[in-house]
């Protein structure tokens, strides 16, 4: 067995200096990344970040060290085995499986011809969802890319944002089997891994907006991150929007007001019941700035880096979402077809706490907006995601059809669910009678 | 030949030894005949990474009682080349899925690997459990560092693999399925690795 085993790896040895290629790269840390990937995975490093490690603050507890953020399986779900079934919504809505076979689907969005695009953040792919003559097909569109987890369309161009460049294909939906290779449009970001993934949106001034995380659970930042930044939609004249932000996995644009919400995900370790990940709201462009590191959840100084400021320098959250529930994907509802009392307010996904003992989100939650766009309420809309403290799975993203009906991704299975709502004749909706 | 020739690596440029070894591989990934026992079939993997879960192969690690869903992940990034190592890459290819989780699940069930039976040197083992103490390795790696779903058994795995991929996390050769180990490498000095696997390879016995 050992002397099989010394010829092979002597064997794999020449095999590599024939090669030249990827191992090698492997083998000798400095070397650029594997070829297969469109971006090295952080070749740079800010030296001037003051990067702490993500268990910074981790208590030594053995019920601590049972906590570890979850990782989904790589392979997807099958079908037949998704916990649509489980899953809870409110009276006449109906949820059902959309697509499945996507490993890690993340961020959602949806062509003018239907197509819906989305995105993953643990795999190198971007898959299209097509419907051609009632059949539905889910493939990658585009292939080795280095955590695609933001997308964005606007008029006919797919935009997508990995870990450290951002890209588009123009007229995707007519070239969704010719594997189009994304033009890259704008790559001056850092390539922390850490929070390193982006959200993208593009907003009512025709710019793409998107977020650059923390590079740790909780430190001083470099200049160059926990922020959110916009771009023109070619790349050019890249501006500062917000500071303060430690990470941010969704956002949307008021239909009423036009200012931007999004979600935002709070430190780790403080305790298990605090802080709240928050629900904000952009006041005043370039100017606003959230609180990270000094200040978590609007009212909570950190222990290490509140010295010295107030809560109160910082804008304040529209609303609190729960410690370490992990809200990710968010849109305003500017359908039809779910009842009037949905319209123009925020659905919400929550992916799920890992740094707590008892999990909580794992739901859909609508956030209902007073007049002035300040939150009224936070209510689940789907649940059960979370069985006996595990994941059946894990939402990530909604978008809305054209018809009204809503589309939610679970990375944890690999999948895409619709919800649809249809009153029952018996019990017509409180809301429309009004 | 060019560089874009050579990566292609055509069969003909392949040492006999090395087309002999892909021979074996390809077991892997011939379609799972009912008879076939999957020991057989894993036997080409087990040649390098021991077959009692213990590996003696330098740099190649111990597979012992490795979780099912770390393993299953590293097949699958193999597999999709999204970790790149190319008798790995080859060892993978064209598994089906279930292929993926049949393997890992059996090298769930090795033994896990023994701790080297030499005199430890206290020094290195005192600095090596404050360092693991510092990064909390015994948080997600549990306190035994025996492992927990996503997150691998780490304890008495080989020495010089554990010093290769601390290496590669910190310098992101090795990038990792989420982006937790290049976060925890950062605060982690390059001369401090060398006392951290030393004690990790040597867990729980140094504890």
């Amino acid at each position: 067995m050992k002397a099989s085993c010394r010829s092979f790896v002597l064997a794999g040895t020449v095999g590599l200096l024939l090669s030249a290629g990827p191992v090698a790269a492997q083998q000798s840390p400095a070397s650029p990344a594997p070829a297969a990937k469109t971006d090295a995975p952080g070749a740079m490093v800010n030296p001037n970040a003051t990067i702490n490690s993500v268990l910074k603050d981790a208590p030594q507890n053995p019920a601590a060290q049972k906590l570890a953020p979850v990782a989904p399986p790589p392979i997807p779900t099958a079908a037949d085995k998704l916990p649509v079934t489980k899953l809870q919504a409110p009276k006449d809505f109906k949820i059902e499986v959309f697509a499945s076979g996507m490993a890690n689907a993340r961020s959602l969005r949806i062509g003018d011809k239907g197509t819906v695009f989305v995105g993953s953040r643990l795999v190198d792919k971007v898959y299209a969802i097509t419907d051609r003559n009632g059949k539905r097909e889910a493939k990658p569109l585009v292939t080795g890319l280095y955590r695609p987890n933001g997308l964005a369309y606007h008029k006919g161009t797919l935009y997508i944002a990995e870990l450290s460049q951002i890209s588009k294909i123009d007229d995707v939906e007519n070239h969704l089997n010719d594997s189009p290779k994304p033009q890259v449009i704008y790559s001056d970001l850092p390539k922390d891994e850490p929070h390193g993934w982006k959200f993208l949106t593009v907003g009512p001034d025709e710019r793409l907006y998107f977020n650059i995380g923390a590079p740790c659970n909780i430190c001083m930042p470099p200049e160059t991150n926990a922020q959110l930044r916009s771009i023109k939609l070619d790349g050019s004249d890249p501006q500062v929007v917000a500071r303060g932000i430690r990470q941010v996995v969704g956002m949307d644009w008021s239909p009423v007001t036009k200012q931007l919400y999004f979600t935002e995900n709070q430190r780790d370790w403080l305790s298990e019941d605090i802080p709240q990940d928050k629900l904000n709201r952009l006041l005043h462009p370039g100017k606003d700035n959230f609180g990270f590191p000094y200040c978590h959840q609007g009212d909570i100084p950190d222990p290490e880096f509140g010295w010295g400021h107030s809560c109160d320098e910082f804008t304040k959250p529209v609303a609190l979402l729960g410690p370490h529930s992990a809200p990710l994907g968010m849109r305003f509802y500017t359908g039809h077809m779910f009842p009037a009392e949905y319209r123009n307010q925020i659905f919400i996904a929550r992916h799920g706490s890992w740094n707590k003992t008892k999990k909580i989100g794992g739901d859909i939650v609508v956030a209902t907006l007073n007049k002035d766009g300040t939150v009224k309420s936070v209510k689940p809309f789907i649940t059960g995601f979370i069985a006996n403290n595990n994941y059946l799975g894990r939402p990530a993203d909604l978008e809305f059809m054209k018809d009204g009906s809503m589309l939610i991704s679970d990375d944890f299975n690999g999948a895409v669910y619709r919800v649809t709502y249809a009153p029952s004749r018996s019990s017509p909706q409180v809301s429309e009678k009004r | 030949m060019s560089e874009g020739r050579a990566r292609r690596r055509p069969a003909s440029f392949f040492p006999s030894v090395m087309r002999v070894a892909l021979a074996a591989l390809s077991i892997l990934a011939a379609a799972p005949a009912a008879a076939e026992e999957l020991a057989e079939r894993v036997a080409p993997c087990l040649a390098c990474h021991g077959a009692t879960g213990q590996s003696e192969t330098p740099e190649v690690p111990s597979l012992g009682a490795q979780t099912a869903p770390y393993a299953l992940i590293q097949l699958y990034l193999f597999r999709e080349k999204q970790r790149v190592f190319d008798i790995m890459n080859e060892a993978a290819k064209g598994l089906s899925d279930d292929d993926l989780r049949s393997v890992s699940d059996f090298i769930a069930k090795l033994p896990a690997p023994r701790p080297p039976e030499d005199g430890a040197d206290d020094a290195r083992l005192e600095r090596g459990r404050a360092l693991v103490q510092r990064n909390h390795c015994n948080v997600c790696h549990r306190a035994d560092l025996s492992g927990q779903e996503n997150v691998p058994r780490i304890a008495a795995q080989r020495e010089d693999y554990l010093v290769k991929t601390l290496r590669d996390y910190k310098s992101r050769a090795r990038s990792g399925y989420d982006a937790s180990m290049a976060e925890v490498l950062q605060p982690v000095a390059d001369n401090e690795i060398p006392d951290l696997a030393y004690v990790i390879a040597r867990w729980p016995g140094a504890k």
